[in-house]
Order: structure tokens, then C-alpha cells, then sequence
């Protein structure tokens, strides 16, 4: 049976009970390690019910990634990762013909020419089947039978041209192959789109998804973002962290400290046994924050005015 | 709430956000599925499926503050009891009969700027809003006239400053959370930071509960349209307020990025080299030596090289200031930026960008040690064209592009088209980039009409949006 007969069955993630209402997605959320506000569970609860995928803008190293991992985690399903980069195109991003198997297969027949005519349909209709599809990311989400999380990692590096390639996707949750005709989707899968802002995106696949921009995070959720991925650390030197690095991404930075950063830098403090923040301490480790020599020196400038 | 999202949506697009049927019917079907009893869940429901760009949020929540007034639970103000739990926490507080009186409303403001208060800003703003406001219904004046009565009746910069400068006494607890950084310096420097963070989320509470107010007195429609504001694209280079170019420069960076990663795109698109025929063969091999798709070599496509003359006198400084900014923040989109700044004099800069550590630094060297007046520090385009030629002609070759920035106001200094007319000559192409509306161009002392017969184009570029559609085109 092809995949274009069997029925749709459009719940993702409806029944769950992790998925009930934002209040309950935050919980859900935070018992497996992400600390969302009350925005991006809104968003999540929203994608999950009107069927529509979320593109994540933000800044690099706000856990935009992180985002489709912890949907995954907690509704314990399968993660599918389309890693978009310049090139990437239909044969890599939906499917392509096996071209290797499909030679064989008409290699495996050539003994008896002569009967080759009523052979040649049969073995035609065969050609071009499911068996010798390889299916790349977006027609493996559209196929699985359970629902799955699809992550369309920084689609903002792919061209325009194969931005369009998506969009039947994004929106209709089928494939069109023309050899076989319209794959739909078995159940739809919960599609998260990042981005980090290097291109606009078309206005075509803005208008499909449901928009969520990650910032940097406020001075209170860093803290308890700090505090649950750095257990070791002191609640004190946490809020000092959180506070630190709020203040760095004031000044004028060529690249401002992502929360990754902020959780290295925790990390460090705690291996150096620091208790209390001092600009000492700040200036030796800067480096872990940031990472142009000019953001270094402008930073170590300001530290050192606070000492004088 | 269907009539009100059309509306709310009407005053989006208005507001001049790109807001299509889709965005509608999907913040119809995100009430329907939503349990509506928070406003901000509404607020994130809505911005979901209206706002599909960063920068239109601010616009958005002005709008949303308006439509959906009905004021959320937590700002209802009920200042008896606002009093007595004032009093409960050992910070005086009201008399008798629950009016809390004015030393300590100012206690409380202190505290809440200084971070050891227990009041929420948002009940504070409400507070005063409700206090000091004194909305009339009837009388036709904007927000901005009850926001000033407002700050004055609160006192906000008076109580701001005095609290910065105990901070820098030490006369002033440090909030809990600060409190066991044995670092005084870098303690009080988080601590101030604190205070003008607080101040401005303040004022941004208090503007948010005014504009609520009005729009239950006035309705929100007329409400909004007063207080639209352009989006960061959309304002004028020329009259720009200094909050909006603050927020010009934070876009500046992004938009480099866009914009350098659209040149390189096109460089490398639409190239059609000859066949590369070692590349062919080699892919061929895994299609069995047959060569089912042909290589091309890629032809190098050149690199315009800049030449950027700025007019960087007070009326034009802003735009200048924007335009070299992008030039060199696209830097290796370019094969070489040479820069040039004039205002009765002019002087090379591209030095002061090669020897200072950011983009930023550079233009405010730039400003301070340009040597770019001659005479009377008017703008004097024909003495300052004749002085480059005399100087620098070296500088334009068959291979530049020259962008000449600038209002093209003279001061009835005389126009010396000629000699920009040699510069064109030289030069591949010549731009003029006007930020002034073309309406104006030729009146008064515009000497653009003189000037552009030499010019492959003269562009207006009043804006952000208007800069970016020239930059992008240029290649």
C-alpha cells in the first residue's frame, strides 16, 4: 500500500496531557531541563493546536535548537534534523530516486531479451516505488507513522529558490513526487524552523508558521537557566552571573554573551571556587564571554574604571 | 472579538506592519483555541501569528496596550489595601483612612527603583497614573502631555538622580541579590545599572497604563492612530528623535549582515563560466563514467571598489554617520573603501576606520578629529569637490564607484559643477545620495539640480529602507 492511500490522521500531540495548556507545557518543559516563560509556551501550545510549524528567530545561542530537543524529549518522540547550508537542495532536503539500486534491478533482468517487451512495463511500474525512494528528512517526517518533531536547523542559510521547496511541506503536510504522485503525511509532525537572522526570510513561508523570537533571556530566568544547568553553583554567584552578564550586553559588543557562554563561564567559576564576583575574577575569565579582541578590551576597560 | 481583530489588524497594517489575511485568521483561530483568562498569554498568542519580525514588536505592543485595555488584574488599583500592605511592611504607609500620602508614595518609588521595594512597577505606574494623571475625556490632548504630568507629579529624574549618586556615596543598600559581592565597584555599577533599567521599565509601565486609559475614555481606534509611530525602517534620517536613532543603530548590525550575504549571493549567482572539464569527469565516476551532469568553472566576478565623499555638517551628520557605517560594516563586500569627509574642508578618513577597533569607535573619531573645516564650518560642496580633486584625484580611477553623501545645501557658496563633472569622468559611476524629501531638492540653496547631470543617478535616501534598497543594488 502507497503512502498516499492510507488515511490522515492529523493529531500531533493533542491528547498528550504534557500539551493541555501553556501553564502545563511550562511544567512539562521544565521537568526536562528547558526553562520556558510564558510566551514560548503559549507559542508551543498554539503550533500544536492550529497544526502549524513555529520559525524561531534569535540571536546565536538563545536555545533555538534546544527548543525542538526538549519537544522531542518530552513527548518522547523522534527528532528529525534537516541541517539547512548553502546548496542544499531537493535530492538532499525531500527525497531522490536510488539510481545505484534502480541499475541493478535492470541489470538483474537482462538474461531473457526476447520476452523484454511485456517485461519492460512491469519493471517500469516497479522502477520507480517506494523501494527505490530514499527518502532525506522532510519526506521521512511526512511518512512516519507516529508523530514526530521536525527541526529545520538555520534555514535562513539555504537559497530562496529552495526555501520554495519547503513551503508544500510547511503547509499542506504532503510531498508531490511526480512518478508516484502526492505523499501525505500519516500523522503531521510538529515542524520547528530556526533562524538566526542572517537573511529575510520570504514572506511566503512567514506567513505559514506561527513566529517566536527568542532574546536573550531576562535577568530572572538566566539565573534559574544558570542554576538548573550549573548545579554546583552557589544561588548567590548565580544571581551575580545573571547580573554580569546582563551588563556586558549593554555595552557596545560586536558580539554580545550568548547563554551558552553564560553557562561556560558559571562552569569555570565554580571549577576556580569562586564565591563572589569581583572584577578581578570577571577580567581574568572574560574570554570565556567574549570572543573579539575588541569586545574584550572595550569590556576590561569599563571593569577597570569601576576599580579606580 | 472577531470585530476587534479586524480592527486590531486594520491598525496594524496602519501602524505599517505587513499583515495579510492569513495573520488574521490565525489569531482568530489562536483566541478560539486559547484559554483567555491571561492577558498576557493573549499578548503572546497574538504577537505568534502577527509579528513576523523583531522590530515591529514595539509597534505591536503599543497597538495591543490600546485594544485590549480592559485593564489586567494585577495593575486594578485599590490603594487602600496598596496602603495598608505598605504599612505591613514596616515602611509607614497610610493614615486612617487608606490614602497613602505623599512621602510614601516617594518611599515607595525609591524602593521599587532601587530594587528592595515589594511593589510591582506596574501597580506603581498605575498608581500614579491614577494619582497624578487626571484624564479628562473631553480635552484634545495626547499621551505625551499626561506622561509629562505624570514623570513631573512622580518626580521620576529628581528621584533617579538622587538615587544614583547615593549609590555612588554608598549611602544606599545594594538590593538582596547584589548584597555579599565583596567588590564595591563592580557592586555599585550593577546597582546603577539596576536603577536606570527600573526607571525606564517604569516610564514604559506608566506609558502602557495611559494609553489603556484613553483608549476606555476615547476608544482605541482614535487612541492608536495618535500614537503610531514609523517603524525603525520608515524614519527620517533628518528628524529622527534620539531614542529612534538608538534604535536605528541597533538595527544597523543586522542589516549588514542581510545585506552583505544578498551581494555575495548575487556575485555568485548568474555565472556561466566554460565547461570545466577535469570536475566533469571526475563526478562522473560515481554514475559509471557516464557524465550525467557537466561542471562549470566560475568566472570571478570583481568587486566594486568605494569611494564615499560625506558631507558630515550638523544637518546631515546623522545620515552620514548611518551610511559610512553600513559602507564599512560591508566592508568585504567591497575590493577597497577609500572615505572621505567634508564640510568647507575635507580630509581622508579611511585611516581613522583602519586603525580603530570597531565600526563605531571610528565614526565617533570621525566627528572629532576629521580636519573637515576650512573656513566657516558651512557646508561648501564646490570648495570641498575642488580641494578633493586638488588633493586627491589619485584616489578615483576607472574602477570606482564614488558615492557622494550629502544634502547638496551649498550656502550660496558657488557650485563648481565642473569639476564633479571631471570626477564622473574618472570614475565608473558616480551616486549622489540625498536624504533630504525630493520636493525639496532645488529650493533655497540646493545646488542638486546643478550637480546631477554629472551623476549616474541621485537617489533619495530619507531612511533606513531607502538605504538599503541603494546599497543592495550596488554591485
Amino acid at each position: 500500500m502507497s503512502p498516499a492511500e492510507l488515511p490522515l490522521t492529523p493529531s500531533r500531540f493533542s491528547d498528550a496531557p504534557s500539551f493541555a495548556s501553556p501553564a502545563a507545557l511550562v511544567e512539562a518543559l521544565r521537568r526536562v531541563g528547558y526553562l520556558a516563560d510564558e510566551q514560548i509556551a503559549t507559542v508551543l501550545y498554539l503550533a500544536n493546536q492550529l497544526h502549524k510549524p513555529i520559525l524561531v528567530e534569535g540571536p546565536a545561542g538563545t536555545g533555538k535548537t534546544e527548543l525542538a530537543k526538549s519537544v522531542a524529549a518530552l513527548a518522547g518522540s523522534r527528532l528529525i534534523r534537516l541541517q539547512c547550508y548553502e546548496g542544499l537542495d531537493e535530492s538532499k532536503a525531500l527525497y531522490e530516486w536510488n539510481y545505484r539500486k534502480q541499475l541493478l534491478r535492470i541489470q538483474a533482468d537482462r538474461p531473457d531479451e526476447e520476452r523484454s517487451d511485456g517485461r519492460w512495463a512491469s519493471l517500469e511500474a516497479d522502477l520507480f516505488s517506494e523501494e527505490f525512494l530514499l527518502a532525506r528528512p522532510l519526506l521521512e517526517a511526512i511518512g512516519a507513522s507516529e508523530p514526530v518533531v521536525l527541526l529545520i536547523d538555520e534555514v535562513d542559510r539555504v537559497e530562496l529558490e529552495t526555501e520554495a521547496l519547503m513551503l508544500e511541506v510547511l503547509a499542506e503536510y504532503q510531498v508531490s513526487i511526480p512518478e508516484l504522485g502526492t505523499v501525505r503525511a500519516r500523522s503531521i509532525p510538529f515542524v520547528v524552523l530556526t533562524s538566526n537572522d542572517t537573511r529575510e526570510l520570504s514572506e511566503a513561508l512567514k506567513r505559514r508558521c506561527l513566529y517566536l523570537h527568542l532574546d536573550y533571556p531576562s535577568l530572572e530566568r538566566e539565573r534559574e537557566i544558570v542554576l538548573e544547568r550549573v548545579p554546583q553553583i552557589g544561588a548567590a554567584l548565580a544571581g551575580e552571573v545573571a547580573q554580569m552578564v546582563a551588563s556586558l550586553r549593554k555595552l557596545e559588543l560586536e558580539k554580545r554573551p550568548s547563554v551558552s557562554e553564560t553557562l561556560d563561564w558559571a562552569r569555570t567559576l565554580v571549577l576556580l571556587e569562586v564565591e563572589h564576583l569581583s572584577s578581578e575574577v570577571t577580567t581574568a575569565t572574560l574570554s570565556l564571554l567574549l570572543k573579539h579582541r575588541h569586545d574584550l578590551e572595550l569590556a576590561a576597560r569599563e571593569l577597570a574604571g569601576e576599580r579606580a | 472579538m472577531i470585530g476587534t481583530l479586524t480592527a486590531f489588524s486594520d491598525e496594524l497594517r496602519r501602524a505599517g506592519l505587513p499583515v495579510s489575511l492569513t495573520e488574521t485568521l490565525d489569531a482568530v483561530r489562536a483566541t478560539e483555541a486559547l484559554p483567555l483568562a491571561n492577558p498576557a498569554v493573549l499578548r503572546a498568542a497574538l504577537a505568534a501569528s502577527f509579528v513576523k519580525d523583531v522590530t515591529h514588536q514595539r509597534a505591536f505592543d503599543t497597538v495591543f496596550d490600546v485594544f485590549f485595555s480592559g485593564a489586567p488584574p494585577r495593575a486594578r488599583l485599590d490603594e487602600p489595601a496598596l496602603a495598608g500592605e505598605l504599612a505591613d511592611g514596616g515602611q509607614g504607609g497610610g493614615d486612617a483612612t487608606g490614602e497613602l500620602d505623599a512621602a510614601s508614595l516617594a518611599d515607595a518609588l525609591a524602593d521599587a527603583l532601587s530594587g528592595r521595594g515589594e511593589l510591582d512597577l506596574n501597580r506603581l505606574a498605575a498608581l500614579a497614573v491614577e494619582r497624578f494623571a487626571g484624564i479628562e475625556a473631553n480635552r484634545p490632548v495626547g499621551l505625551s502631555y499626561y506622561l509629562y504630568r505624570v514623570l513631573r507629579g512622580l518626580d521620576l529624574d529628581a528621584t533617579v538622580s538622587g538615587l544614583l549618586e547615593q549609590v555612588r556615596a554608598g549611602t544606599i543598600e545594594s538590593p538582596p541579590e547584589l548584597d555579599q559581592i565583596p567588590d564595591l565597584g563592580l557592586r555599585r555599577r550593577l546597582q546603577r545599572e539596576g536603577v536606570a533599567d527600573r526607571s525606564e521599565a517604569l516610564r514604559q509601565a506608566i506609558e502602557a497604563e495611559l494609553a489603556r486609559r484613553l483608549a476606555a475614555v476615547r476608544g482605541a481606534v482614535p487612541v492608536a492612530r495618535s500614537l503610531r509611530r514609523n517603524l525603525v525602517e520608515d524614519v527620517d534620517f533628518m528628524h529622527a528623535s534620539r531614542t529612534d536613532l538608538a534604535a536605528m543603530r541597533r538595527s544597523l548590525a543586522p542589516l549588514a549582515r542581510v545585506l552583505a550575504a544578498r551581494l555575495a549571493r548575487r556575485r555568485r549567482l548568474g555565472r556561466q563560466g566554460a565547461l570545466d572539464f577535469r570536475s566533469t569527469i571526475r563526478h562522473s565516476l560515481s554514475t559509471g563514467g557516464v557524465p550525467v551532469a557537466p561542471r562549470f568553472r566560475l568566472p570571478r566576478r570583481t568587486k566594486p571598489e568605494l569611494v564615499v565623499l560625506a558631507d558630515v555638517s550638523g544637518s546631515v551628520a546623522a545620515f552620514a554617520r548611518f551610511t559610512l557605517h553600513l559602507v564599512y560594516a560591508l566592508g568585504s563586500q567591497f575590493s577597497a573603501v577609500r572615505s572621505f569627509a567634508f564640510i568647507d574642508g575635507i580630509d581622508e578618513v579611511s585611516r581613522i576606520f583602519a586603525q580603530s577597533s570597531s565600526i563605531t569607535e571610528a565614526i565617533e573619531r570621525v566627528e572629532t578629529e576629521a580636519a573637515v573645516v576650512a573656513a566657516d564650518g558651512h557646508s561648501d560642496y564646490g570648495g570641498a569637490f575642488s580641494r578633493f580633486s586638488a588633493r586627491y584625484l589619485d584616489a578615483v580611477t576607472a574602477r570606482s564607484t564614488v558615492l557622494v553623501l550629502g544634502d547638496g545645501r551649498g550656502n550660496y557658496h558657488p557650485a563648481h559643477p565642473e569639476v564633479l563633472a571631471g570626477l564622473a569622468r574618472r570614475a565608473r559611476r558616480l551616486y549622489w545620495l540625498n536624504p533630504e524629501p525630493r520636493a525639496y531638492w532645488g529650493s533655497g540653496d540646493s545646488l542638486i539640480a546643478q550637480y546631477a547631470p554629472s551623476c549616474d543617478a541621485v537617489v533619495e535616501c530619507r531612511n533606513l529602507r531607502q538605504l538599503e534598497r541603494f546599497v543592495s543594488e550596488l554591485s
